[in-house]
């Protein structure tokens, strides 16, 4: 790290080594210094026996304040050298460390992941397609091949359709902030908790007693036979997915709702008085508006709906039916300790969503910055 | 600006340094504290079993921990299964797991991650065990379990009261105990309540009944066979077995609330409607722990509320086997307080406060059957340690994709409605 | 319709309204009663809660308990009777000590990940470097990985480095997770600030760190603030991140939701402290997401709405 910047030319020889040398220690000694007393919290978090109370607080205020320190002595250091190192290392210091976590949490994993999948249980023995084949003539995956596209499809259309028309009701309507909370808030709600409140829901208990969950109660209430909805195939897969949709209604009514207020008010104007119906200027005015709003909530609830496991796991455990990818994923590789099957499900996932992504980027592709 | 950045890394520096001051005071608490009691040893344990019974067992464990002096730290968890696994591949295994599977236990050792018994625990097994939970408890030759509370499936319960006063007998052939069900829905009473949820376990309620019916029918040679897989999972033998369970189980008038209820009630919530006011069921199958789950005025008056059969036996060159399972205990570590700690869970000692806590049956062949709660579990007991064939559970000790995978799913897909034919072959497929 | 007068156009919208919000209120409630359901369960005591359904207790008020509270934030008694007759009773875990781990968890694994996706999405948008293009697509394809194949070769990585158990541990964890997400969200919005007052910072000759944080940070509070709540929520609610990656330490280091899952009894399931558990849980995330509600909407959008 040398500094070749001009200095003043009066200067002896001798003396500039001598600062040149003092600025290189200090600039090694200040990084240096803020690692050894990282590394000393770090220590002192996993080691103390101080109460609940004090490890919080200064865990906080270590794990805080150290990454901004580390960004705070980078640039220090960067700032030290000369304007053409400055440029090469300042995306250095900017992006190097998104990259560098992403690469070793997600990138390697995946392609570790992607070797896995070729070979056996104990990852030991290369057997080619071997579990590709397997997942594809395997009936528990067949079923859930089919569920998770029950899933994607209903799962997404239901919470993005259901969002806009909130959003919609909720900008014509004087109780449009509550409404939004009202809607939002199961958001809030781990999929622990979500499976708690539905299980509740959906509680089924026999003719002869009486019901304990709302659906059933209704249902006899007007005559009918309690049904056990969460082993009822194949409609139990929609009743998991109405959990989905009432997660995650509220995430793509509150961005469709804003995207909606940017739609500008003259053209609304202008369509009321051609005397179009309400209808027509939702269709033909505001859907296109909003139409790349559109786009990022439904990727982004589609991803989540192909990832999710955990109502499925807290709900059903993949009994009766209602296995999904993910849940089959999450079982070979913790359950059944086969790496391969586990990697190769992954993988899957992966090549599944792959289109969506591309055409993600395509449209950023049409933006200004890129 | 100079100035004010470098003001704020000052700043930045303080805050970091901020803790690491209290650390340092902290530090040295920790230091001196341990200086009082140089001896103070932890052993951490770590298993399935939580809530009452972790209190339970903790209360077994009180007489060692003040003789010693060594703390013995037991942590339950509902994610046991996938948690020790996590655990031993983090390096951060505790000192002693409970393993419910025999299959779990040989997984471990394969990958060199369980430390074999010393001579010191291994001479104590085998003057206090029958050879059977050692043979359990072994792989390649070691021994690296050690049988602690135990479990004994193959029982019907009923409420005694009710029963007396209806006049019924205990069955002592399974043809008498399905007449003594139609007997029952001929008085306008449900004869059997059966639960089978359990969460991420749901499938383990039925794998023990067609289990039980397997040793009936079949015979334990059969049955080894078919744990081993030298008979396929749907051998003609097996399929009888199912057949003779779902004729009972997918039965409207047999069941309490039908297939549909016996999917969504919870395993220990089932006992209950024998002793609810008005009885709506009069039998119930389960293992020796369902005691636990039985309402409090029932548990402190078992003896008297109470009744119990083994489940009769079906074709009788077979008689009425045991069908069993238990929690080994394992160790990862070999430091002298475990191997302490391993020791202590051989000797009867161990089990006394919990035996007479109630709930649980142990292997120990010195155990005195006064020390149980009461004398029906005493009883229980007796049945265990003195059965002539006793066979642990098989889904525990078939391979986890089917033993805690397919066999539980499809035996919950049965009950739901898909035929036999289709359940075990998927089931048979399914076999890696 | 057309030939609408202006009356009758207001009589419309007046009948328009109403319909509006009648179907909005109607969905509200819909939205409502689940969450209800548990609410009013969490006071009832354990018997009443397996009888008969929630709805029949709101005429009955005074039954309602605040038992099932006190023994999830306290810790669960479990009581047995010795077979001399003494009764044994020992307290089971509380909840109050996940609380505090939870937060030690949460707030550094949010502020973390926003601080690196902040400056990423910079760096992205506005400096010119090789290679920007390809690796910006290599994140937004991250998007898709199932955090599931990555906690095993994780899992090994921190055994050989010591961090399996710690708080550092499972901060940076979630930090990756949530980074792809956090980067896209960011840089969506740090893209759409105008070139012109970033230009005019230049000219004054301040460095990109220095615009950084003296001007982009501060005008990218809402979409900060907008991937905090997501991000909050998130790691609150997370189960399984934590199952793996804290749990090496022991029960001392539980967050809310492993507890949770442990209030599940093993006597049956104890619906009357689940559903109370459910509700301490839910607290501070519905609590967090009002407080930084204002922003989330224009944080999130301000990149697509444009495009």
């Amino acid at each position: 790290m040398s500094n070749f910047s001009m200095n003043k030319t009066l200067e002896k020889p001798s003396q500039r080594i001598l600062s040149w040398i003092a600025r290189l220690f200090i600039s090694i000694l200040v990084p240096f210094v803020v690692f050894v007393v990282l590394y000393f919290g770090f220590r002192f978090l996993r080691d103390s026996q101080a109460p609940q109370i004090v490890i919080t607080i200064s865990a906080i205020v270590w794990g805080v304040g150290g990454s901004a320190a580390l960004y705070g002595v980078t640039n220090w250091v960067i700032q030290r050298t000369n304007e053409s190192w400055r440029k090469i290392l300042t995306p250095f210091m900017f992006v190097g460390p998104a990259v560098a976590i992403l690469g070793w949490y997600l990138f390697i994993p995946t392609i570790r992941s992607l070797v896995l999948s070729f070979y056996d249980r104990s990852s030991q023995n290369f057997v080619g397609f071997d579990n590709y084949a397997y997942l594809f003539s395997d009936a528990s995956m067949q079923t859930a091949f089919v569920n998770n596209i029950i899933w994607l499809v209903v799962g997404t259309a239901g919470s993005v359709v259901l969002g806009l028309i909130i959003a919609l009701l909720a900008d014509r309507s004087r109780f449009e902030k509550v409404a939004k909370a009202i809607i939002f808030a199961p958001m809030a709600i781990s999929f622990v908790g979500a499976g708690v409140i539905w299980k509740f829901m959906y509680a089924y208990r026999p003719v002869s007693s009486n019901q304990i969950g709302l659906l059933n109660a209704i249902v006899t209430f007007f005559g009918g036979d309690p049904q056990n909805w969460i082993v009822l195939r194949p409609w139990n897969t929609l009743f998991l997915i109405i959990i989905l949709i009432w997660l995650q209604t509220g995430f793509a009514m509150v961005v469709l709702s804003a995207a909606i207020k940017t739609v500008p008010s003259q053209f609304l104007e202008a369509g009321r008085i051609d005397g179009a119906s309400e209808l027509r200027i939702i269709r033909s005015i505001v859907i296109p508006t909003i139409k790349s709003s559109l786009i990022t909530v439904s990727t982004t609830i589609l991803l989540i709906t192909l990832k999710v496991f955990d109502i499925v796991y807290s709900m059903t455990n993949g009994l009766y039916g209602t296995e999904v990818l993910a849940s089959q994923q999450y079982k070979q590789m913790f359950k059944f300790l086969h790496y391969g099957r586990g990697s190769a499900i992954a993988i899957i996932i992966l090549v599944a969503v792959t289109p969506v992504i591309w055409y993600n980027l395509k449209q950023f592709g049409n933006r200004e910055v890129f | 600006m100079r100035s004010m950045k470098r003001i704020a890394v000052i700043c930045m520096i303080m805050l970091l340094i901020a803790p690491v001051m209290v650390f340092a005071g902290g530090k040295q608490e920790a230091a001196d504290t341990p200086m009082e009691e140089p001896t103070q040893m932890t052993v951490r344990m770590f298993g399935a079993f939580r809530g009452e019974e972790a209190a339970r067992f903790n209360e077994a464990l009180k007489p060692f921990i003040e003789r010693t002096g060594i703390d013995v730290i037991y942590e339950g968890s509902p994610e046991f299964e996938t948690q020790i696994l996590i655990q031993t591949e983090a390096g951060t295994p505790p000192d002693i797991a409970a393993l419910p599977q025999p299959g779990l236990m040989m997984n471990l050792a394969e990958r060199g991650f369980l430390k074999p018994l010393p001579q010191s625990v291994t001479s104590k097994i085998d003057a206090n065990y029958t050879s059977a939970w050692k043979d359990l408890g072994s792989y390649n030759g070691d021994v690296y379990g050690v049988f602690h509370r135990v479990n004994a499936k193959s029982f019907v319960w009923y409420p005694k009261k009710e029963w007396e006063a209806a006049g019924y007998e205990i069955p002592t052939t399974w043809d008498e105990m399905i007449a003594l069900s139609n007997q029952m829905i001929k008085d306008g009473k449900v004869p059997w309540s059966i639960g089978m949820e359990s969460g991420g376990a749901t499938g383990w309620v039925a794998t023990d009944w067609m289990e039980d019916i397997m040793l009936r029918t079949a015979g334990p040679e059969v049955y080894d066979k078919w744990v081993n897989h030298t008979i396929a999972f749907d051998d003609p033998a097996v399929k009888k077995a199912a057949t003779i369970m779902t004729d009972l189980w997918m039965d409207d008038s047999y069941v309490l609330g039908g297939p549909t209820n016996i999917l969504t009630t919870n395993f220990g919530d089932a006992v209950a409607p024998l002793f609810s006011n008005p009885t709506q069921a009069m039998m119930h199958r389960q293992g020796n722990f369902i005691t636990g789950f039985m309402p409090e005025a029932i548990q402190s008056n078992l003896v008297e509320e109470v009744g119990v059969f083994a489940l009769p036996s079906i074709d009788p060159q077979w008689g009425t086997p045991v069908l069993g399972g238990g929690d080994q205990f394992v160790m990862f570590s070999d430091r002298p307080e475990v191997i302490q700690v391993m020791e202590y869970l051989t000797t009867w000692e161990s089990c006394k406060d919990w035996a007479g806590a109630g709930g649980a049956l142990f292997p120990h062949q010195d155990q005195d059957f006064n020390d149980y709660a009461s004398t029906l579990e005493a009883d229980l007991a007796k049945i265990l340690v003195n059965a002539e064939v006793f066979r642990f559970d098989a889904s525990d000790l078939m391979p986890a994709e089917v033993g805690a995978g397919t066999f539980w799913t499809g035996m919950a897909d049965l009950v739901s409605g898909v035929k036999i034919d289709k359940v075990l072959a998927q089931i048979e497929k399914s076999w890696p | 319709m057309a030939q609408a007068t202006p009356k009758s156009m207001k009589k419309t919208k007046t009948v328009q309204e109403v319909i509006v919000n009648a179907v909005l209120i109607f969905i509200c409630i819909i939205w409502t009663l689940p969450t209800l359901g548990v609410f009013v369960t969490s006071f009832r005591d354990r018997d009443s809660v397996l009888d008969n359904g929630w709805w029949t207790s709101l005429s009955t008020p005074s039954e309602f308990t605040t038992q099932n509270y006190s023994q999830v934030l306290a810790g669960k008694d479990y009581s047995y009777t010795k077979s001399d007759g003494t009764v044994v009773v020992s307290r089971g875990d509380n909840m109050l000590g996940a609380f505090l781990n939870s937060i030690t968890v949460t707030i550094p694994s949010v502020i973390i990940p926003i601080l690196i996706a902040a400056f990423a999405a910079y760096g992205f948008a506005w400096l010119d470097f090789p290679g920007r293009k390809i690796l910006f697509g290599c994140i937004v394809g991250l998007l898709v990985v199932p955090l599931q194949i990555a906690l095993i070769p994780i899992l090994r990585d921190y055994m050989k480095i010591g961090l399996n158990g710690s708080y550092l541990g499972i901060w940076l964890a979630h930090t990756g997770f949530g980074l792809a997400l956090a980067t896209y969200l960011l840089f969506n919005y740090i893209s759409t600030i105008p070139r012109s007052i970033m230009e005019s910072a230049f000219l004054d000759g301040a460095s990109h760190f220095t615009t950084f944080v003296r001007l982009i940070l501060p005008l990218s509070v809402p979409a900060l603030a907008s991937f905090a709540i997501f991000q909050f929520i998130w790691v609150w609610n997370d189960l399984l991140v934590a199952l793996v990656f804290l749990s090496g330490a022991g029960q001392t280091v539980e967050v809310v939701t492993q507890r949770l899952l442990s209030i599940v009894g093993s006597r049956g399931q104890d619906w009357h402290l689940l559903t109370a558990g459910a509700f301490v849980s839910m607290l501070l995330p519905l609590t967090v997401f009002f407080a930084l509600q204002r922003f989330f909407v224009r944080g999130l959008m301000a990149g697509s709405v444009k495009g």
